[in-house]
């Protein structure tokens, strides 16, 4: 059984079918570069993932928690997968530590010392312990976005959706978050990336789905996706990046 | 102008006023804390909670702003006995202040509410917070502190509409200045010295609510 099993997954947006049908089983470890052009469906997918999308037909589940429309079921869901958003969403009247420690404390009931010490571990290895009572707006985007996956971290999930973290950095800043994530996917974290960042997605991640129209239009590993494309889409849509 | 002052009256009467005074703040301390309740509550039903209990809110919101005050005031007194719904004036003006405080109160509450980004609420329930506690622990501080000013100001309304309340003989500030222009017949004083005295209480209340304002928001966070 593989870690997060996607099967045949529809999702539609009043007439406008964005999933038609994606089949997708993630192994533990594996890092995932999800790319194609805006549109494709592929932040919709992973948006599924985790239940902030209702799906039409299908099922999904992540080591052994299925999606259903209840709070209970998306509670488990939500508790194996970790989301990092485009815009950071830290929360602006907690600290960059209280962020960390909220949702150890709400949810997990983790008693208050034991939060903080979780949040100053996963802030420590976000490179930001020093920022523990820092609030969020004294904080580059770069740094917001590293809280937010301490925030993340802190919730121990068996694996990450990255929905175009680096897209609202400042180039000089996406370095240090993908830093971050390199070094998850050394620890052996399963990671699911939407990205723009070709030459990451080709240097780290084990396997690219290349979305086009609303279905996984070619998978493979980076070398024969990036290397040899077969469909003329996929072709094309690498023509226009690089 | 051949008006002369006399204040020699105060002495005698400082007793009155005070007990009015007294009063006063308790309705405004009591009133505001449990109106203020009221509104968060209403607001998280209008913007937040279950479809059908929205316009059952909405209705009693829009009755207790496009009605008097006083007519509210007259109706929970002199009306709801009526129903067998019996109650002393100092505790028919305290919830005429909560009712009338928690519409205005939900309609500020709200707009903070809704100016939430779509991400602070989908940051909370990723992980793993209920509806519930995304809005408690995540949505409701930013949005009270982005509406703060406005509904601090909408408190000191409260508290100088209170004044109404003497008109059902509860004992505050005007009914205590009613009483004492009747007796000493120093109408112009009497008044004066009402008016100083709500114009501290109105600038001590907004001195307060700025410190509440202090404890409870973070100074660095800007509201988003």
């Amino acid at each position: 059984m593989s870690l997060i099993e996607i099967t045949e997954v529809r999702k539609s947006f009043g007439d406008n079918e964005v999933l038609k049908g994606i089949d997708l089983n993630v192994e533990p470890g594996e890092v995932i570069a999800i790319i194609g052009k805006s549109g494709s469906g592929k932040s919709t997918l992973l948006r599924c993932i985790n239940g902030l999308e209702t799906i039409n037909a299908g099922s999904i589940q992540v080591a052994g928690a299925q999606l259903a429309t209840d709070e209970l079921h998306l509670k488990a869901l939500r508790l194996k997968v970790g989301m990092i958003f485009q815009g950071f969403n830290l929360f602006p009247h907690k600290t960059a530590g209280q962020n960390v420690m909220l949702s150890q404390m709400v949810v997990k009931k983790t008693p208050k010392p034991q939060a903080e010490e979780m949040a100053k571990k996963m802030l420590d290895r976000v490179g930001l312990g020093h920022k523990f009572d820092a609030y969020p707006d004294q904080l580059s985007g770069g740094q917001q976005q590293r809280v937010a996956i301490a925030r993340a971290l802190a919730m121990q999930p068996v694996a990450l959706l990255c929905d175009e973290i680096t897209s609202a950095l400042d180039p000089e800043l996406v370095q240090e978050v993908l830093a971050v994530v390199k070094e998850l996917a050394s620890e052996g974290m399963t990671l699911l990336m939407v990205t723009h960042e070709m030459r990451f997605a080709r240097d780290v991640c084990s396997r690219v789905v290349f979305m086009h129209l609303g279905r996984v239009h070619e998978i493979g590993p980076p070398g024969e996706v990036f290397g040899n494309p077969k469909t003329p889409e996929l072709r094309q849509f690498l023509g226009q990046t690089h | 102008m051949g008006y002369v002052f006399d204040y020699s009256w105060i002495g005698e009467y400082s007793g009155v006023l005070l007990k009015g005074l007294w009063l006063t703040v308790w309705l405004i301390l009591v009133g505001a804390t449990f109106g203020v309740a009221l509104g968060i509550f209403c607001a998280w039903v209008r913007a937040l909670g279950p479809k059908w209990a929205r316009p059952i809110v909405g209705a009693y919101v829009e009755l207790i702003r496009n009605t008097p005050f006083l007519i509210q005031l007259f109706f929970i007194f002199f009306g709801l006995p009526s129903l067998g719904v019996q109650m002393g004036e100092t505790q028919a003006a305290l919830l005429a202040m909560i009712i009338n405080l928690g519409a205005y109160g939900c309609e500020i509450v709200r707009a903070g509410i809704q100016a939430t980004t779509k991400g602070q609420f989908e940051a909370g329930w990723s992980l793993g917070l209920s509806r519930i506690e995304t809005f408690r622990h995540v949505v409701l501080i930013p949005a009270l502190q982005r509406i703060w000013p406005a509904l601090s100001s909408q408190i000191v309304i409260v508290m100088l509409g209170s004044a109404v309340v003497s008109q059902i003989a509860a004992e505050d500030i005007s009914y205590a200045a009613d009483f004492i222009q009747s007796r000493t017949f120093r109408a112009f004083e009497t008044y004066i010295v009402a008016t100083l005295i709500y114009l501290a209480l109105a600038i001590l209340l907004r001195q307060l609510l700025k410190g509440v304002g202090w404890v409870l928001f973070p100074k660095r966070s800007a509201a988003r």
